[in-house]
């Protein structure tokens, strides 16, 4: 039995403020930047007309922002932020230090691409940037994913076993100021239900005393945070905090599960998306929006004949590298599409990510790369199918001369 | 009006358990780690108090882990953001206050920052903290140089001090620029109590800490902190250093009051400022310290001499006018 639920028309921005407010946070600390401005401004409104009781923080920077977070989370606080491109960029120190407190903080990323030159447009250069920042890293597809997403985030975030800051990424403008009819909770009463109520702490044994993990000045013995740890403590510190991602691959899938007999609504086993791949010769793999618009090419050439699927990665972080084994292992040729910049290296990080996975299968498929759409250049149906007919000459036996092709740029 | 009548007494003070321990890593004749017992002795709620602490000397010399001189919830998030941490924190207890989720009063918070994290570094994020009106009590301990780094220049070393980032070469004597007057920065954002202490006048750095910490909004004291590695002179001469810097004008003690805007002097400085024959030469302070050993060696530098005491007079002229006395 899934629960009452609403339709409403809301762009992505708004779906991720309303999410914030369904959570009903306890902080928000946020400054503003295009494409993500909405999501503060919607939040600012709930914050004005009393519909949330969440302490807003409007800081001075990005960095400000997240610093902030993470002195609210640690005092035991439910926190929000959002940001972008620069923005992110100028939080860089902080995300590094807010996974290594395992502060469970979640983050809206409206996609869009790094200065320099100056743009607003998107692509995932952004998030590409930080992805080794101990974030766990999610790519929505839509409005309808964005609010979805952000409230199971809390739950992976929050899990004992994972305790690990969440990002929620979405394409600027593309889902972030494009309204779309989305379901949404009708009593944020039942997501305080899914999330198990208010943000429950951990608590540990220390010198013979039960202590909560966080600042409380209630505690029997108060604790530390952010220590200087060197090398005789620094490396398990770390080697701990890579485990929690990697328990994070299971608690994604549970949390998909539970948000689906909660809402209706899944996305794939909650790290990828499958479509048509049962059959598939030719997959595809990419994140965000442009999903949508390939399915719509891939239906066209299923129709033609061509067995072509694809295989959305929805959790960049942790990378679902079985996963990419598990539907990529019978096909013949694989298109990866990264949306950022590869400076200096063999292709865009999606496209070596998911070659690396794939290397351990006796008969790997080619996989060779498109880099698309930088600073929020269109990718229309017919640049899809231009690259996917390319994917077919590959797998009809044509060399593949490139390891990597950019699309939709001028020679 | 900002009241306050506590005075620190020697016995009730003695009677306190130690939230700072023994077993620091601080330098001896470090004076941080005197003013931040001091600080924890006065503070009105113990039981309920949080310290966020900028990166520097104190963070890394008291929590190597897995060890932690601090005996209140302490949190070091980076260098140049205890002010937004702090804000944070105190968002957080307001946020679970209001929705049912705490029932005590809201925790005291006190962010310890060095001059890196106050002058430089932190600038933004504490003038962006106070702007907010957080209620914080935000507690420089100025050293006058990165210490912790290994004594390099910062906006709050002092004209003429050699550092390793501004030695005394051949042609440029130190450091060629004077210090930032951070306390009238923060006191011009007109919400905050604002004032300067001095470890060896204790008694009225106390007193501070507790008005500071009482205020209801932004608070900030600016305590000056002897290092003997940085300034290069005998450990045990700590406070003694101290005292000069009171005593020569350099570090006058005063405070602001952001409720009736006015400027009052304190301490020594009042009587000072009473009795204008107790003023004693900057020489008196500069020749303490090895860092400023090249106004004295191989060659007498009158002219730099010269130009800190008539800075310092000037200035001091002005915190008269500013308090009323002249």
């Amino acid at each position: 039995m899934t629960v009452e639920q609403i339709d409403i028309l809301l762009n992505g921005d708004e779906a991720a403020a309303w999410a914030a407010k369904d959570v009903h946070v306890d902080v928000v600390a946020a400054y503003p930047i295009t494409p993500q401005t909405i999501v503060v401004e919607k939040f600012s409104e709930f914050v004005a007309d009393g519909i949330v009781q969440t302490e807003f923080v409007s800081v001075e920077s990005e960095h400000s922002a997240l610093s902030a977070c993470v002195g609210a989370a640690a005092a035991g606080a439910r926190a929000f932020t959002a940001t972008a491109a620069n923005g992110l960029q100028l939080m860089n120190e902080i995300l590094y230090i807010a996974s290594s407190l395992r502060q469970p903080i979640v983050m809206a990323i409206a996609n869009r691409a790094p200065s320099g030159p100056i743009n607003i447009h998107n692509d995932h250069t952004d998030a590409m940037n930080v992805r080794d920042a101990g974030w766990i890293m999610f790519f929505a597809e839509n409005t309808q994913e964005v609010y979805d997403t952000i409230i199971q985030a809390y739950k992976i975030a929050e899990d004992p076993n994972v305790l690990l800051p969440v990002m929620v990424c979405y394409d600027g403008f593309l889902i972030s100021h494009t309204a779309e009819r989305i379901k949404v909770f009708k009593d944020p009463k039942d997501v305080a239900e899914f999330l198990g109520g208010p943000r429950k702490i951990p608590k540990i044994e220390l010198m013979g005393k039960e202590v909560e993990l966080s600042l409380n000045p209630e505690n029997p013995l108060p604790l530390t945070f952010g220590p200087l740890d060197l090398y005789d403590y620094y490396f398990e510190h770390k080697r701990q905090q890579s485990e929690a991602m990697q328990h994070a691959y299971a608690v994604i899938e549970k949390v998909n599960e539970e948000y689906a007999k909660f809402s209706g609504r899944k996305y794939g086993n909650g790290r990828v998306v499958p479509y048509r791949l049962d059959d598939a010769e030719i997959a595809i793999v990419l994140m965000g929006s442009t999903a949508g618009t390939a399915r719509y090419v891939i239906d066209e050439l299923r129709d033609e004949g061509i067995k072509i699927g694809e295989l959305r990665v929805r959790s960049f972080r942790p990378f679902p590298y079985m996963d990419l084994e598990r539907y990529l292992k019978n096909v013949k040729v694989v298109g990866v599409f990264d949306r950022a910049q590869d400076q200096g290296m063999q292709g865009g990080p999606l496209f070596l990510e998911t070659r690396a996975a794939l290397y351990d299968l006796a008969s790997h498929p080619k996989v060779v790369n498109f880099v698309f759409g930088l600073g929020g250049r269109d990718m229309s149906p017919e640049l899809l199918r231009t690259t996917m007919d390319e994917l077919i000459a590959i797998k009809e036996g044509k060399k593949p001369v490139f390891n990597r092709k950019y699309i939709g740029v001028r020679e | 009006m900002i009241e306050q009548k506590w005075r620190p007494n020697l016995f009730e003070l003695a009677k306190k358990p130690s939230l700072f321990t023994s077993g620091h890593r601080l330098c001896s004749g470090c004076a941080a780690g005197t003013i931040v017992r001091m600080v924890m002795m006065a503070l009105p709620n113990p039981e309920r108090t949080i310290i966020a602490n900028a990166t520097g000397c104190l963070e890394v010399a008291s929590t190597i882990f897995p060890y932690t001189a601090w005996k209140l919830p302490w949190i070091h998030n980076a260098f140049e953001n205890a002010a937004a941490t702090a804000s944070g924190i105190e968002a957080a207890f307001k946020a679970l206050k209001r929705k049912g989720l705490w029932k005590k009063d809201i925790p005291d918070i006190i962010a310890f920052g060095g001059d890196g994290g106050t002058y430089d570094i932190g600038l933004q994020a504490l003038s962006g903290a106070i702007e907010r009106g957080h209620d914080f009590t935000w507690i420089l301990y100025d050293n006058e140089a990165y210490m912790n780094t290994g004594i390099q220049r910062s906006g709050s070393t002092p004209f003429a001090a050699a550092t390793t980032t501004s030695p005394a070469g051949k042609v440029i004597p130190g450091k060629m620029e004077w210090k930032k007057p951070i306390g009238f920065i923060i006191a011009a954002h007109m919400n905050a109590y604002v004032a300067t202490a001095n470890p060896y006048y204790w008694q009225d750095l106390m007193k501070k800490v507790r008005k500071a910490v009482l205020y209801k909004g932004p608070s900030f004291l600016h305590v000056i902190s002897t290092c003997d590695r940085g300034w290069r002179f005998d450990p045990s001469q700590s406070m003694i250093v101290s005292k000069l810097a009171t005593d020569t004008c350099l570090h006058p003690l005063w405070e602001f009051d952001p409720e009736t805007r006015t400027y009052s002097l304190t301490d020594r400085s009042l009587y000072i400022a009473k009795h204008p024959d107790q003023k004693l030469p900057v020489e008196r302070y500069l020749e303490t310290q090895g860092r400023f050993r090249h106004l004295f060696k191989p060659k007498r530098r009158d002219d730099l001499i010269k130009e800190i005491q008539e800075r310092v007079d000037k200035e001091w002229e002005y915190l008269l006018k500013l308090t009323g006395f002249s």
